[in-house]
């Protein structure tokens, strides 16, 4: 078989010394901050990624893929531990989890979440592995229209499986879409809404956006309600599941990493809506479904092995199209780009031991994360305890750091705090950063290709329809929208993002 | 707030959009528009400046139709003082150097906490200044001065 081959190319790309330790650090430094209150996967990442500037392309991306798993790790262990969710895809799990904890199981919860979660990573790299190769085989045939309407197709899957009002979403990523206009236009060389500004030739630099609305914005967002968590008498108990707990949890890992690895593709779902579904999935068909929100190990097991397949799967359309589908893939690609490599299609046959050595470092990056992890509880614990007003300084001060080392710069300081005060506004008046940050990336890539399916059409725009996967594609997306619109069913995806 | 705006947060998300786009827009007409064969410059950002100016609008004409939440309290001084302790950070980093900025930040940054006191709060800003020119200039080699020309070095 020819994915054993790949997948031996990655291990021995992965398994060298210097990568496996990347990894390790990678995925280290992601729990370390990702555990830490009101940080998430993209904070987290934005602010590490300037650590990784220095290293070699493949080494960075492994660590940055070891940044993000730990991260999302870490919030899980935040949302058991003291109910606290980092980031949107561990709230269902801290609704079964901190119960689970103040009951006393704290260590099971946590050990079924690893367990989960290795689990589904394991299937996931396996997906990957297999439905790479054909999808960037497919993507290589296209032409502008198709990844014009692949785009279109994504950002609207992306407003419809946002939470909150489907307006402000779409205004999001239009404004997303503008901003990532900003500087010279590659064509004509006009410099554009640079306000004659130097430091905006180049455009702005995704780092800066994300550290502002995700760290900024979200620290000032979090210093209204001040120290509400409480942390448990911190006992975190029996680590191991026993036998009747690993029979209860067989079934939802399963039912999770299914569920996860399908919803991940969809560009938009990810992690988030996998875990989200899988929760309300398995509080349907639970028998134990009385005890969910008591402290149900199910409600632990299912949506963490849900997000975890469904992050892994997120880097197919990242790694084969070029295409982002939540705000993590987002950052990689930036972070590829940076490091000279075009995502795309190409990436795959032009450097396999990139592409196969990331993929492969998925999986140990997964296995590290429950190796390392269970045993070094006790560490996490004392960092989830630095008591905020010590902590946000420090974030600050690394975020600082990081996005002046950027381009030696302080106006890229002085712009970060610009989308923070940004996102500290949208914070309040419930407008997502996520869409925002995926249509910045997006933008100049949409740009691209919207003038070149209209230059070889003639400027006919009738090509986006008369080119079959174009066209379906497009239908799709509007399809999408009317689903969201009909007040039907509007009414059913509102109920499922409250639960 | 006029008491005909019945959601507040439809209404300025609204506003903002309508803002955002209306400038494209407008910014947009100094470049080259060319035609959908040959996009010029103005081309895409005007279609999009356009097409958020008419989100804009249906949040802001919403807004006077269905009630919705109101904004929550604004922390204006929280606000003030962590945006305020970034800009402090980008003006003292190159002139100061990373030892100084990053005290300033942490000081200034700190006084948003309800439980913000001098003693403490000088420790951590001192041990993050001593660690970070360790981490970011020793280590790592970024290009920052841990102690800048305005001190005579």
């Amino acid at each position: 078989m020819e994915i054993l081959g790949y997948l031996s190319l990655g291990f021995d790309t992965a398994l060298s010394l210097n990568n496996l330790l990347y990894c390790l650090i990678g995925v280290f430094l992601g729990t370390a901050i990702g555990v830490l209150p009101g940080l998430g996967p993209v904070a987290t990442i934005a602010m590490l990624l300037p650590a990784t500037f220095a290293l070699p392309p493949i080494s960075s991306l492994i660590m940055l893929s070891g940044i993000y798993y730990g991260a999302q790790y870490g919030g899980s262990t935040t949302a058991i531990l003291v109910n606290l969710p980092g980031e949107s895809s561990s709230v269902v799990t801290a609704i079964d989890g901190y119960q689970m904890a103040r009951n006393g199981n704290a260590g099971k919860a946590l050990a079924t979440a690893g367990i989960g979660s290795f689990f589904a990573g394991t299937v996931a790299t396996l997906l990957l592995a297999l439905f790479a190769p054909p999808l960037a085989e497919l993507a290589l045939k296209f032409g502008p229209a198709e990844y014009f309407s692949l785009m279109v197709l994504g950002l609207v899957a992306s407003v419809v499986l946002a939470h909150g009002s489907l307006l402000r979403a779409i205004g999001m990523i239009i404004l997303g879409l503008l901003l990532g206009l900003v500087g010279t236009d590659v064509n004509s060389g006009t410099p554009r809404y640079t306000f004659d500004l130097p430091q905006l030739a180049d455009g702005i630099n995704f780092v800066v956006v994300a550290m502002g609305m995700f760290g900024l914005g979200e620290i000032i967002a979090n210093l209204d309600h001040e120290e509400t968590r409480s942390l448990l008498s911190m006992k975190v108990g029996r680590l191991m599941p026993d036998k009747d707990d690993l029979k209860r949890i067989v079934a939802p890992i399963l039912r999770g990493t299914a569920l996860g690895s399908m919803l991940g593709i969809l560009p938009g779902g990810g992690a988030m809506l996998s875990s989200f579904a899988a929760y309300s999935i398995e509080k349907k068909i639970s028998k134990n479904s009385a005890q969910f929100g008591k402290g149900a190990i199910e409600g632990v097991a299912a949506p963490e092995s849900a997000n975890n397949a469904g992050a892994q799967t997120s880097f197919i359309p990242m790694l084969t199209l070029g295409i982002p589908s939540n705000p993590v893939m987002a950052l990689m690609i930036g972070a590829m780009i940076i490091q000279g490599i075009q995502p795309g299609p190409a990436v795959m046959t032009e450097q396999p031991a990139l592409f196969w050595g990331i993929i492969a470092s998925m999986w140990i990056g997964n296995f590290f994360l429950i190796v390392l992890n269970l045993p070094m509880i006790g560490l996490w614990v004392r960092m989830i305890m630095v008591p905020y007003h010590y902590l946000y300084p420090g974030i600050l001060v690394f975020c600082a750091i990081g996005v002046f080392s950027l381009n030696n710069s302080e106006f890229d300081v002085f712009l970060m705090a610009g989308f923070g005060l940004f996102g500290y506004v949208c914070s309040k008046l419930k407008m997502e950063a996520a869409p925002m940050l995926l249509g910045f990336i997006i933008g100049p890539m949409m740009e691209e290709y919207l003038r070149r399916a209209l230059l070889l059409s003639r400027s006919d725009p009738m090509v986006f329809l008369q080119r079959p996967i174009s066209a379906t594609m497009l239908i799709l997306a509007a399809l999408a929208m009317a689903v969201v619109l009909l007040p039907a069913l509007r009414k059913k995806r509102e109920e499922a993002f409250v639960e | 707030m006029p008491n005909f705006i019945r959601n507040p947060q439809d209404f300025w998300s609204g506003f903002i959009f309508l803002f955002v786009g209306l400038a494209a827009v407008l910014i947009g007409r100094d470049y080259a528009m060319g035609s959908a064969g040959r996009m010029g410059p103005a081309y895409f950002p005007t279609m999009l400046g356009a097409l958020l100016s008419l989100i804009g609008a249906m949040s802001v004409a919403r807004s006077m139709f269905r009630s919705g939440e109101a904004i929550g309290r604004i922390a204006l001084k929280n606000l003030l003082l962590i945006i305020g302790a970034v800009i402090l950070f980008g003006i003292l980093v190159r002139g100061a150097g990373l030892v100084v900025a990053v005290i300033f930040l942490v000081m200034a940054s700190g006084f948003a906490s309800t439980k913000f006191k001098a003693l403490p709060f000088l420790a951590v800003a001192i041990g993050l200044a001593v660690f970070s020119a360790l981490v970011f200039v020793v280590a790592l080699g970024l290009p920052m001065p841990v102690f800048g020309p305005w001190f005579g070095f």
